[in-house]
């Protein structure tokens, strides 16, 4: 079976510094793979790669087979990879409805109609209420998103992320900043959510990483250095040496 | 027009109450469309009529670009313009050719004018947002401004070109001759015009413009290429403001290098500027404002352009909304029902404000006719320029009028804050 993401000896080069060193990894469909690493080891940059946000220096990345580096973001999203931002990332001065509804429109078919009533569309409208259901943020739908608090924004990048049901969804770092309930209530929502597609996930917290992965690639200075079951991770002597050794949770 | 806001508006479940609202207001606008000329029937204010259905036309068309797809255009009277110059061919063409085409379908040709720009330089325009396309924007309206001086054979030089619009077919009897004929045609294109460009604001089109808007770079993520959109926009843009232009060709039968100039862009960038992007009404609030300060101050004063400058630096500075955003904020306010507890620090303001605009005015004033002119006319009251007694006066108004007048502005600011809390408390957004 060809794996939902294949990333096959990836460079990035910032000038001349070299962020993504020989980068390999392979995410099968419908696994949940976590992505974990020290601060500034290149893992959104990785996201950031693999969705089409900044281009390889060289190397080629697959989905589902096809070859998608080199492509635009809006090309591979509409190739169904959808990915959320590590920063929070959405339409301020829209309303919560309005920001995930932009999200479902593309997926829906809408595309750029101009002779069409964004209101009288029922399946739009019914898969946008479907989300803010699942993101618990239906009593918010009339408010700006700026407005939101931190913990809601970061629910709604994630709705805004699924709403147009790509089949490969890459969360970047979702709990963040949240409390411990509120990581808590954000997991079981991403595990609910990301039923049946392939999930990439990068986590600093390793109870969420080791509760919710399947697979785990550890990356350390733009190089991947084990990748396996949660089981093989925290056995691998480099891992402990280089990474967990460190942060000792 | 219209009380809906183009950013933060309820959606799709909106009361019976709400949507009966809504249809009251654009039909209480056709209603005032249609009976203003009986109620202000001079030939002034029939002309003053029909600038302004033009500006608010215009000034739609450009909050497309600016409020809703967030681009910034220093060049936009290039469609207005260009829709002008292709009305009044149309017309002549119409006219010698004998083609049975009335004077109402010519602002479509006007559109089409400035669409036909729009599509082909449009690609290349929009392709970068922010300063890279204000940039470009300013510099094709020069362009097209200067080369409409050179290519005499399309833009008539000089002289422009005129036209007659009574040479036309007429329709239902209507010769389109007098002013009040030329004011209903402008005021059904008006109404066509708001009509499509609210449609449009409501389509996944209109939709996905607010959002390149807000986040360019993550729509890429949802499918949608920023370029594509911000292209739509400027094509719809185009579009409109040739109409506006094809009826200002009709209004004046005559279409020149003035209608494509810098001074024409930056006009109605103003006027979109003051009456507030945000919302849908914001431009027509604007275009109405500033069509009268211009037909008024250009009579009153010679320093006018200075008044629009300093209107224009007061409402950036202190109004970044315009006068919709003003008015649109007392909404939370008038629901929470704390609107009453504001009003009279209004009351308190008005004076001091009042003595310091007077005083900026009266100096602004001597300022111009220091020179040479006619005494100064206020309340009755002739200040010679030359008088130390009308600086004396300018001075204590605008030194006495800002600090007393500052303090009124403070309790409005603190009588405003209690207002909006009670109203947050109480879940009306604020
Ligand atoms: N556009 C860029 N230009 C130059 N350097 C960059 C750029 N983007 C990222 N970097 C650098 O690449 C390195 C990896 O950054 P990246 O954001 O991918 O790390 P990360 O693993 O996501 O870290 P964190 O856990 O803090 O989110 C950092 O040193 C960063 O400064
Ligand atoms: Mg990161």
């Amino acid at each position: 079976m060809t794996a939902a993401i294949e990333v096959r000896a990836v460079e990035k080069r910032f000038g001349n510094v070299g962020i993504i060193r020989d980068l390999n990894l392979s995410v099968a469909k419908g696994e949940r793979h976590a992505i974990i690493g020290p601060n500034g080891a290149g893992k959104s940059t990785t996201f950031n790669l693999i969705s089409g946000h900044i281009k390889p220096t060289s190397g080629e990345v697959r989905l589902n087979g096809d070859l998608i580096s080199g492509l635009r973001p809006f090309e591979i999203n509409r190739r169904g990879l959808s990915r959320s931002f590590q920063v929070t990332n959405v339409f301020a001065r829209m309303t919560v409805w309005e920001n995930v509804r932009c999200a479902v429109l593309w997926a829906t078919g809408h595309r750029y109609a101009f002779w069409k009533n964004v209101d009288s569309l029922p399946e739009v409208r019914q898969r946008t209420a479907q989300i803010l259901d699942d993101i618990h943020l239906t009593h918010r739908r009339d408010v700006p998103a700026g407005l939101l608090t931190y913990a809601e924004q970061r629910e709604l990048e994630i709705g805004i992320t699924i709403a147009g049901g790509a089949t490969v969804v890459m969360l970047d770092e979702p709990t963040a900043g949240m409390s411990h309930a509120e990581t808590d209530r954000a997991v079981s929502l991403i595990r609910r959510l990301t039923e049946g597609k392939t999930l990439v996930i990068v986590e600093h917290d390793m109870s969420v990483v080791f509760g919710l992965a399947d697979r785990i690639s550890v990356l350390v200075y733009g190089h991947i250095i084990a990748s396996g079951t949660p089981e093989e991770i925290r056995r691998d002597p480099k891992v402990k040496e280089a990474y967990l050794g460190e942060e000792a949770h | 027009m219209t009380t809906a806001a183009t950013s933060t508006s309820k959606m799709a479940a909106e009361p019976a109450g709400g949507s009966l609202r809504f249809y009251g207001v654009w039909l209480l606008g056709i209603v005032i469309l249609i009976v203003l000329p009986m109620i202000f029937s001079s030939g002034g204010s029939l002309t003053s009529f029909s600038l302004i259905g033009i500006a608010i036309v215009f000034a739609l068309s450009y909050n497309i670009l600016l409020g809703q797809t967030g681009l910034l255009s220093f060049g936009h009277a290039v469609h207005y313009g260009l829709g002008g110059f292709a009305a009044c061919h149309m017309m002549n063409a119409v006219v010698s050719h004998g083609w049975p085409i009335p004077l109402p379908f010519i602002p479509l040709f006007g559109g089409i004018g400035g669409l036909a720009f729009a599509m082909i330089i449009g690609w290349v325009m929009t392709k970068r947002a922010g300063t890279v396309f204000a940039m470009i924007s300013l510099g094709i309206g020069e362009l097209v401004a200067s080369s409409s001086l050179i290519l005499r054979s399309v833009f008539g030089g000089e002289s422009g070109i005129t036209t007659d619009r009574t040479a036309l077919p007429k329709l239902l009897g209507w010769s389109f001759g007098p002013q009040l004929q030329v004011y209903y045609l402008i005021a059904f294109w008006l109404v066509l015009s708001a009509v499509a460009m609210y449609a449009l604001t409501r389509t996944p089109l209109g939709r996905i413009c607010n959002a390149v808007r807000d986040n360019p770079e993550r729509v890429q993520f949802i499918g949608y290429d920023p370029h594509v959109v911000r292209y739509f926009a400027f094509c719809f843009a185009g579009f409109f403001a040739g109409i506006a232009g094809g009826l200002a060709a009709i209004n004046f039968e005559i279409a020149n290098s003035a209608y494509l100039g810098a001074i024409q862009s930056g006009l109605v960038l103003f006027s979109t500027f003051i009456g507030g992007t945000a919302f849908f009404f914001g431009p027509i609030l604007g275009a109405i404002l500033v069509t009268y300060l211009q037909l008024g101050l250009t009579n009153l004063t010679t320093a006018w352009q200075l008044y629009f400058g300093i209107i224009f630096i007061g409402i950036v500075m202190y109004s970044p909304g315009g006068i919709a955003g003003l008015l649109m904020m007392h909404r939370p306010l008038i629901r929470a029902g704390t609107l009453w507890t504001v009003i009279p620090s209004y009351f308190v303001a008005v004076v001091p404000t009042v003595a310091l605009a007077c005083g900026v005015i009266l100096t602004i004033e001597t300022v111009a006719r220091f020179s040479g002119g006619d005494p100064i006319n206020m309340f009755g009251i002739a200040f010679r320029a030359t008088s130390p007694v009308t600086w004396l006066t300018a001075a204590i108004l605008v030194v006495g009028g800002f600090f007393v007048a500052r303090l009124t502005w403070r309790r409005i600011a603190e009588a405003w804050d209690r207002a909006a809390t009670v109203a947050r408390d109480r879940g009306y957004l604020a």
